[in-house]
């Protein structure tokens, strides 16, 4: 059985070695470099640009402005294309622009023969502006007379539903309603590589791009919009990529590099941000406000959760429109059978553009629900998981706005795998009675999340497997793998439904949009659901293929045949070798008469969207004088269906435990309310967890079988990093008594609290 | 430009050059082909281009290369050898250590000369995170970085 073990990454030996190449380590022969002329303000038109200093220093190819760019808006955001013209994203971008909007914005580009000289002449041209009123939170860009960030004005969207009856009616059967306010800040996805590209012309017609990217297919179609170019004249090449974690979910320097070779004669010109432009100058997790209501009984049965949103999307939209919303239909299956009331309302800011970041507005959207059921619960005089495990989605509730029954749910099994481990009763009753100083507290906090975009996006994915001369099969996927694992999850399903050894499946790791099949890329976590029914069907005829060429080869009939590690053999004598995989594989390459090349591909659509489920258990120590959380023990518990590689699995609830304890404690980009100038845009001052910082993390999980997978599976990347912000946020007010209802938790944060609610 | 002449070791390689004095260790290396020191951040903040000079890491992005005249570097090219892997980068492929592998190179140089400093010492896990704190990691939560650091330390 190749699912379910965990086999050898199939990237690992390269990566160890240092063999993994990434963008940065291309080059060719003539490759000129860009950079960027930065605005050193965040709100302002550009008044004059004098390129001329910069134009005599030896090296410089050429200096492009925003008079110099295509006049045609385009969108960034990574979402497949939409049929429907009030579903496609927002077009707010040009190539560069005379009207800045936040600090660090993009007025004009210097080209040179080499890094340094085009860094010295990016600072040789002169910009004037004339600086505008300048709308970093959401009071100032909300407000009656706000300047206009874009034409139109500056709310872009206002979105809402309501399931499971009617608020109104559900809000006269409720005995307690709790609300409160929760708000988190600007975070930085911090990957290590920083956005890289190149792009070069094949000829005078096609360009060739080559970048660091989650989405390589919608890359080539969204330069295809900015550049006005037929999408097929436009090739995408995605190498190995050192994280994105959303950040390359969103179309951020292809255009840009594929205009200038365009200008400079199809010659190949590379972008390589810099770190600090490559946190500010790319993309953030939204800072949010979440206004959360909830009413229950008083035997404890939640009747509605309301939630609004005010959705801050910085400078440009990206994924702004679409965030709230992606969040809002993800957390209506963690308890379906009360009412759901969602609200959002995205604007434009003075700040960096905020896109995708791992769970998509779901780590804010839950630190306001799970906090104020946790108030619920301390209301009734509940215990917190009992509270949950009542409420909690059970197999047959009515999951997701499609309306499906069919799902495997394990949440409550999470609830109750959790309490057990991090020994709930035990430690409350312990540390009911601690008192002074030192103080230890205990906090619960569940999640719900989706296995992919649909209904709201097309879900397709592909899958190509070659029989190759020497019986292996090469696997082509449009999935593409980020650091994830998806290469080897998927080498893994293939192998278990053709029938070969995983060491057996060579993974065409690379993508490149002209060869590799059609699929929209690594985001929503959606690449093992909704790729595994591509990589199923494609083995299922791949292996057929195999036992009819059998049959040609020996007249023998093909029900009775089966392919089981790498052999032919007689479904009913499993014992008896017929044939080896790599002689039938000769035979079909190179007999004259008979076979061929054995192939298999399959393009295939998803339209279910299994809900995956979990929860995080915290226990933390308080120092109140110091205003210092220590965290004890964490713990994440899964429900991701079935698990394909368990040590891949455990590495991606790490990652995003540590990625949610960073921005429950420590992270925040730092910008001046007055004059949107950013503080803290680099590693040193924004402040991500060194291993130091961490606490021994621990994964478990509740698997189950969903049923709507030819595997099982459901999703991982993202759902570990929902939970512990509200996690926390419970422990710490079971140890102090104080709620802090805003991210992050620093102990600045906390002085002000502890402060005012009297303990120091 | 004003170059100096250096003489240094790469792994197992010799070399004598003239190199630009403004240059980087993280950009000579790269230059001659050992990719697998990244440029993570150029100032020293996220350890992604570490390698060995004489033994001891040291960001090779704010090194620079004249500094390494008359040493011996080490990179993760060169402790892989004959087609084995050094015990660390065992340890890091069985225990999952390795996601996207950007910071993967810079991480195993750091625990080879950790490791090779602390031989025979029995390592708490307190000691192995202090050890590796100037390595950045955004996708594993250091959990099995510190696992392979630990399993490498008992092979």
């Amino acid at each position: 059985m190749a699912v379910g073990q965990s086999h050898i990454r199939k990237d690992v030996r390269a990566k160890v070695t240092g063999k993994t190449r990434y963008t940065d380590d291309f080059s060719m022969p003539g490759m000129l470099q860009a950079k960027y002329v930065r605005s050193p303000i965040a709100h302002g038109l550009v008044k004059s640009i004098d390129k001329a200093a910069a134009l005599a220093i030896p090296g410089v190819e050429a200096v492009f402005t925003h008079e110099d760019v295509p006049k045609t808006l385009f969108p960034t955001a990574g979402h497949p294309f939409s049929l429907d013209p009030d579903h496609q994203d927002v077009a707010d971008r040009l190539l560069l622009t005379d009207h800045v909007r936040y600090h660090g914005d993009e007025v004009a580009i210097v080209v040179a023969r080499d890094h340094l000289t085009a860094a010295k002449a990016a600072k040789a041209v002169v910009v004037e502006y004339e600086e505008l009123p300048v709308c970093v939170t959401s009071e100032a860009a909300m407000a009656k007379d706000a300047p206009a960030i874009h034409k139109g004005g500056n709310i872009i969207k206002f979105t809402t539903f309501e399931i499971g009856g009617k608020l109104a009616d559900a809000e006269k059967e409720t005995d307690i309603i709790v609300e409160g306010t929760f708000s988190t800040p600007i975070v930085l996805h911090c990957h290590l590589e920083n956005h890289t590209a190149y792009a070069y012309m094949d000829d005078s017609d096609h360009l060739v791009i080559v970048s660091s990217t989650q989405i390589p297919h919608i890359c080539r179609r969204i330069v295809g919009q900015a550049l006005d170019m037929p999408w097929a004249r436009i090739r995408v090449i995605k190498p190995y990529i050192g994280g994105g974690f959303g950040n390359k979910q969103d179309v951020v320097l292809e255009p840009m590099v594929a205009f200038l070779s365009t200008k400079l004669g199809g010659a190949p010109v590379k972008i390589e941000l810099e770190r600090e432009e490559g946190l500010v100058a790319t993309r953030t997790r939204h800072s949010q406000t979440v206004t959360a209501r909830a009413g229950v009984t008083n035997d404890g049965v939640i009747k509605f959760i309301d939630l609004n949103v005010i959705n801050n999307t910085g400078a440009y939209a990206s994924h702004g429109h679409s965030i709230p919303m992606a969040a809002g239909s993800k957390f209506c299956n963690l308890y379906p059978r009360s009412v759901s009331k969602f609200s959002a309302t995205t604007h434009y800011g003075n700040v960096p553009a905020a896109g995708a970041m791992r769970a998509y507005g779901s780590p804010q959207l839950f630190f306001g629900v799970e906090s104020v059921l946790e108030e619920v619960a301390r209301e009734l005089g509940m215990d917190s998981v009992d509270f949950r495990i009542k409420n909690s989605a059970r197999p047959g509730d009515i999951i997701s706005k499609i309306g499906d029954k069919k799902h495997a749910v394990g949440m409550i099994e999470c609830l109750e795998k959790g309490r057990e481990a991090i020994d709930w009763e035990a430690k409350k009753e312990r540390y009911r009675k601690e008192e002074g100083n030192i103080r230890r507290g205990l906090g619960v906090a569940s999640f719900s999340y989706g296995s992919g975009t649909y209904p709201a996006c097309v879900e397709i994915a592909g899958c190509r497997l070659i029989l190759n001369q020497d019986g292996s099969v090469h696997m082509q996927i449009g999935a593409t793998e980020i650091g994830q694992g998806s290469d080897t999850a998927l080498a893994q399903m293939a192998a278990e439904t053709l029938g070969i050894d995983y060491d057996a499946i060579h993974v065409v790791s690379e993508q490149d949009t002209d060869v590799t099949p059609f699929d929209p890329g690594a985001y929503a976590s959606r690449q093992t659901y909704v790729a595994a029914p591509a990589v199923h069907q494609a083995a299922g005829k791949l292996k057929a293929k195999i036992l009819e060429h059998y049959h040609l080869m020996t007249g023998e009939d093909k029900e009775n045949l089966d392919l089981s590690g790498g052999k032919i053999i007689r479904k009913d004598q499993p014992e008896s070798v017929l044939l080896d995989l790599q002689d039938l594989a000769l035979d079909s390459y190179y007999h004259k008469e008979r076979g061929g090349q054995l192939t298999a591909e399959v393009s295939s659509k998803t339209c279910t969207n299994a809900p995956s489920y979990g929860c995080t258990f915290v226990d933390l120590e308080v120092d109140i004088e110091m205003c210092a959380v220590t965290i004890k023990q964490i713990i994440n518990v899964h429900d991701a269906g079935k698990i394909i590689h368990p040590l891949s699995a455990e590495g991606q609830v790490h990652g995003g435990m540590a990625m949610g304890v960073g921005m429950a404690l420590f992270e925040e980009l730092l910008v001046d309310p007055e004059s949107g100038w950013i503080y803290n845009g680099n590693l040193l001052d924004y402040k991500i967890p060194t291993c130091v910082d961490i606490p021994d993390l621990e994964s478990a999980f509740v698997e189950t079988f969903d049923p709507t997978s030819p595997y099982g599976n459901k999703s991982l990347g993202e759902p570990p990093i929902i939970s512990q912000g509200p996690a926390i946020r419970n422990a710490i007010w079971d140890a102090t008594g104080v709620k802090i209802n805003e991210i992050p938790m620093t102990p600045k944060v906390l002085f002000r609290h502890f402060k005012n609610a009297g303990l120091i | 430009m004003q170059s100096m002449n250096i003489k240094l070791t790469i792994n197992t390689r010799k070399y004598e050059m003239d190199v630009d004095v403004r240059k980087s260790l993280m950009d000579l290396l790269r230059e001659l082909g050992y990719t697998s020191v990244k440029h993570g951040c150029g100032v020293g903040e996220c350890g992604a281009c570490t390698v060995l000079v004489d033994d001891i890491p040291i960001d090779s992005c704010l090194y620079l290369a004249t500094w390494a005249n008359n040493t011996a570097i080490r990179t993760t090219e060169g402790e892989c050898r004959d087609g084995k892997l050094s015990a660390v980068q065992d340890a890091y492929v069985e225990e999952g250590a390795v996601q996207c592998g950007f910071c993967t190179p810079g991480l195993i140089m750091t625990t080879t000369s950790f490791l090779e400093k602390n031989k025979g010492k029995d390592l708490s896990r307190e000691e192995i995170k202090t050890g590796h704190a100037g390595n950045l990691c955004r996708c594993t939560g250091y959990q099995t970085i510190i696992n392979a650091v630990e399993t490498a330390s008992k092979k």
